[in-house]
């Protein structure tokens, strides 16, 4: 300080940039220390854990046949209906609570911010699957011990990926649509529009329009995802270009939109 | 103007009606208010251009109900995020704080607000049945034959439902004060609750007996029906009850004893 | 008038407010004075209901505010002026206002010119608004139905000393025409130049009430002093030391123990030449940090 009266210039010589690593460990803990962050996280959990919970106990009172992969199956009604709005908030939390002033001028290089919170998602999505792998590997077993009908366990790693892949497009998918609209309600309705109400129109269009139904494949990402969880576990090379060419449209495309947003806007 | 104390036998209260104008205001006075108002209507018009476009194209036969069941997808889907966002926008943006300064009597101003959610559905399903009146008009001069199959049982199926979808956003955002939480959660009973029904109808019978009486939704098949059967409409009564007037009770207690922030 | 009773506010087991009583007179201003936290906002959000009380009462003007009828047209609040919808305009929320109160429009341009905002000021949304703008319509919101009671928190907040200089001459007006005014403050020089009467606050206990001089009187234990400056002072000292005043050099000048009309006749005996002369403003000051000690975040050494 001394020397700053005789110096006029800053000296940084001595400051090493903020490393990335810090920004995603303070993303990370901004996503609980939240009231409303952390029961957003707790929601998730729990829903999962009771949509298994239910979806076993009426396995063994009905004597069906359950195996780890439909535990898995019914992780859309959860962390597949959720990870996609911890997505949106992980974002837009940011602007409705006014916080991005403090952020960006805690760190001016926008892009490393948002870098950050999408890495912050990917974990999550990952944690996410890894619980969900442990509470159907729970839920399988105590299948097994119970019912008469012995449990399928039958699920390949490759499997675990398409899984994983298919929960982090989810999340991803929330995040492109708060990154273009950087509003929670709006960005919330917009996630739930595509992956309710889009399919549903897309569906007409296809058996009305000839040509609809052959660009829809390369159009709709929801349907796109479709064989990542199909059972056996293989995805074709023109499934594959399906889910590239709409997963460009809804999550490159908005995503992009949304860096270029952010970076020029003025932060209110 | 010294007196100690306040002389209020000049002062009227406000009148309810008043409340009512001022939360009509409010609801689109502000940006977001405009756009989603903007955004049902601009929907709906391109939901109907399209329609009679694609049929017309494809020399699919359509009718008025068609138009209008059309519209009633998308708003159906819209109406409940303005019922929410009627409610919760004065917590986000913490206008209550005025709001409640200005009418301590709460539960006047949470009923006011129910009004306006009910007026602008009102208003959306008027201006669905206009742009589904012209586009059925201009699917007549396309195709050369019209088809106006669209009741008076069938428009008040239309005009009921649509309330009572606004009325189930409403009743969430009562509960949850909260905008992201309430409609995630509307969704969630929209779109996966049925699934979830129908799962369990299928797998147990005791659900089985039971699902009609809490599901709400599939319970208000029975308005588009008009049924003949009473219990088809206390299943109605008790589902609604259920989803609409216990989140409802509920938010209005939470909200006429909590401190305002 | 209003009239606190008794009043405590608990959450869980932090007490807010703990069992104060005052009564803010029709005619005046009554300053509510404390540090950070000392429970000023959860009086004056009791006052108006938005908090419930957990024990004892508040009256305005004899009624509980919850019973009065259209109450913006007798009692103004200006709680937080940030407390706004970002998206909507100025003028809109004063508006929306004059709507609910049920007042004609003309009133909303006559409450913009008195807060000095512009035509064009008034169209901005607010979410463009300054802090100091926030405050303005907030102060304008809390007059638009012409109250007789005023219940303003930290009103100067934000704004620029014209401004603060304007709501002081404003509300001095307001409460000369018979109204009431009760505003908080947690700046001293602030309250002590508009109120007529101060209420200090402290941990959510009432530490001192009355008017400057009472309150002045009451501390006499802090002693009271001045500061002068003559063209002579060394004479000067040597004339009050004679007087039996404790004198200390302080700067340029001197530091006396003294009232300044003590002072001054001391100088005018020993024919010195006075050219500055003030009281020790301290007095009030070291009352409140006195006061307020055990509740202020830095210990005042």
């Amino acid at each position: 300080m001394s020397t700053a009266t005789l110096t006029p210039a800053l000296d940084v010589s001595g400051t090493a940039p903020t490393p990335f690593s810090r920004l995603v460990r303070t993303e990370l803990r901004k996503t609980y220390d939240t009231r409303s962050g952390l029961w957003l996280l707790i929601s998730i959990a729990v829903v999962t854990a009771l949509v298994m919970v239910i979806q076993v106990s009426v396995a063994l009172a009905q004597d069906l046949e359950v195996g780890f992969n439909d535990f898995l199956t019914s992780t859309s009604f959860s962390i597949g209906f959720l990870l996609p709005v911890l997505g949106i908030l992980l974002l837009t939390s940011e602007w409705s609570q006014r916080t991005a002033m403090v952020s960006f001028s805690l760190e001016p290089r926008r892009t490393l911010v948002i870098v950050a919170k999408l890495v912050v998602g990917i974990i999550y999505a990952v944690a996410a699957v890894l619980v969900t792998l442990l509470l159907a590997t729970v839920c399988t077993a105590v299948f097994d011990a119970l019912s008469d009908i012995p449990a399928d366990w039958d699920f390949t790693v490759k499997q675990t990926l398409l899984f994983l892949l298919l929960q982090v497009f989810g999340m991803l998918t929330g995040f492109a649509f708060a990154a273009l609209l950087l509003n929670s309600p709006a960005a919330i309705v917009l996630y739930f529009a595509y992956s309710f109400i889009l399919p549903t129109i897309f569906g007409i269009g296809a058996e009305l329009i000839g040509w609809f139904h052959d660009i829809q494949p390369w159009i709709d990402f929801n349907n796109a995802q479709v064989p990542l969880f199909d059972t056996d576990g293989s995805v074709s090379g023109q499934e594959w270009a399906h889910l590239a060419v709409s997963g460009v449209i809804w999550l490159v495309i908005p995503l992009v939109i949304g860096f270029w947003r952010v970076l020029r806007a003025e932060v209110k | 103007m010294t007196a100690a104390t306040i002389d209020l036998s000049g002062t009227t209260p406000t009148p309810f009606s008043r409340l009512v104008r001022v939360e009509l205001r409010k609801s689109y006075d502000t940006r977001a208010g405009f756009w989603l108002l903007g955004a049902i209507g601009v929907l709906v018009l391109l939901a109907e251009i399209i329609a009679v476009w694609v049929t017309a194209v494809q020399d699919e036969p359509m009718e008025f109900g068609d138009f209008i069941g059309t519209a009633a997808f998308l708003t159906s889907f819209l109406l409940p995020v303005l019922g929410i966002m009627v409610m919760t926008t004065e917590w986000t943006q913490r206008t209550a704080m005025v709001t409640f300064a200005l009418e301590p009597r709460r539960s006047l101003v949470i009923v006011a607000k129910m009004l306006v959610g009910v007026l602008l559905t009102l208003a959306t399903v008027a201006f669905s049945i206009a742009v589904g009146f012209v586009a059925n008009v201009v699917y007549g001069l396309l195709q050369g034959h019209t088809d106006w199959t669209f009741g008076w049982p069938d428009f008040a199926a239309f005009l009921i439902t649509q309330v009572l979808a606004m009325l189930g956003g409403f009743a969430l955002a009562a509960l949850f004060l909260n905008t992201a939480a309430a409609i995630v959660v509307f969704f969630a009973y929209k779109w996966l609750l049925p699934g979830l029904f129908f799962l369990g109808s299928t797998l147990m019978d005791w659900f089985a007996d039971i699902a009609p009486w809490i599901d709400f939704q599939s319970a208000q098949t029975a308005i588009w029906d008009w049924s003949s059967s009473g219990e088809d409409w206390a299943q109605l009564v008790v589902s609604g009850i259920l989803w609409l007037g216990l989140p409802l009770g509920f938010g209005l207690w939470r909200v006429l004893r909590a401190e305002v922030k | 008038m209003i009239t606190v009773e008794r009043l405590t506010r608990k959450y869980g087991a932090f007490t807010a407010v703990d069992d104060i009583s005052f009564v803010c007179q029709p005619g005046r201003v009554t300053g509510f004075l404390g540090p950070n936290g000392a429970g000023k906002t959860t009086t004056m959000r009791v006052m108006v209901g938005l908090t419930p009380a957990t024990a004892g009462s508040v009256t305005i003007g004899g009624h509980h505010y919850h019973d009065i009828p259209n109450p913006g047209r007798h009692v103004g609040v200006l709680l937080d002026a940030s407390a706004q919808h970002g998206g909507r305009t100025g003028r809109e929320v004063l508006e929306l206002g004059a709507l609910s109160m049920g007042l004609p429009k003309t009133r909303v341009d006559e409450m913009l010119e008195m807060v000095s905002l512009t035509q064009a000021e008034a169209k901005r949304r607010i979410r463009n608004y300054s802090l100091g703008m926030k405050q303005r319509l907030g102060i304008a919101h809390a007059l638009l139905g012409d109250p007789s009671v005023l219940i303003l928190d930290e009103p100067a907040n934000g704004l620029d000393p014209a401004g603060i200089r304007w709501m002081r001459g404003l509300l001095k007006g307001y409460a000369e025409r018979g109204g009431t005014v009760l505003l908080s403050s947690h700046l001293l020089h602030e309250v002590e130049q508009i109120a007529d009467e101060m209420i200090l606050i402290g941990n959510g206990r009432i530490v001192a009430q009355g008017d400057k001089k009472s309150l002045l009187a009451n501390a006499a234990t802090g002693g009271v002093h001045s500061f002068a400056t003559s063209l002579d002072n060394e004479a000067l000292a040597a004339a009050l030391t004679a007087k039996g005043v404790t004198v200390t050099s302080a700067g340029d000048g001197l530091r006396v123990d003294a009232e300044t009309v003590e002072v001054g006749r001391t100088a005018l005996e020993a024919g010195v030449v006075l050219t500055d002369l003030r009281n020790g403003e301290g007095g009030l000051e070291d009352l409140f940090l006195e006061l307020t000690a055990e509740t202020q975040r830095e210990t005042v050494a």
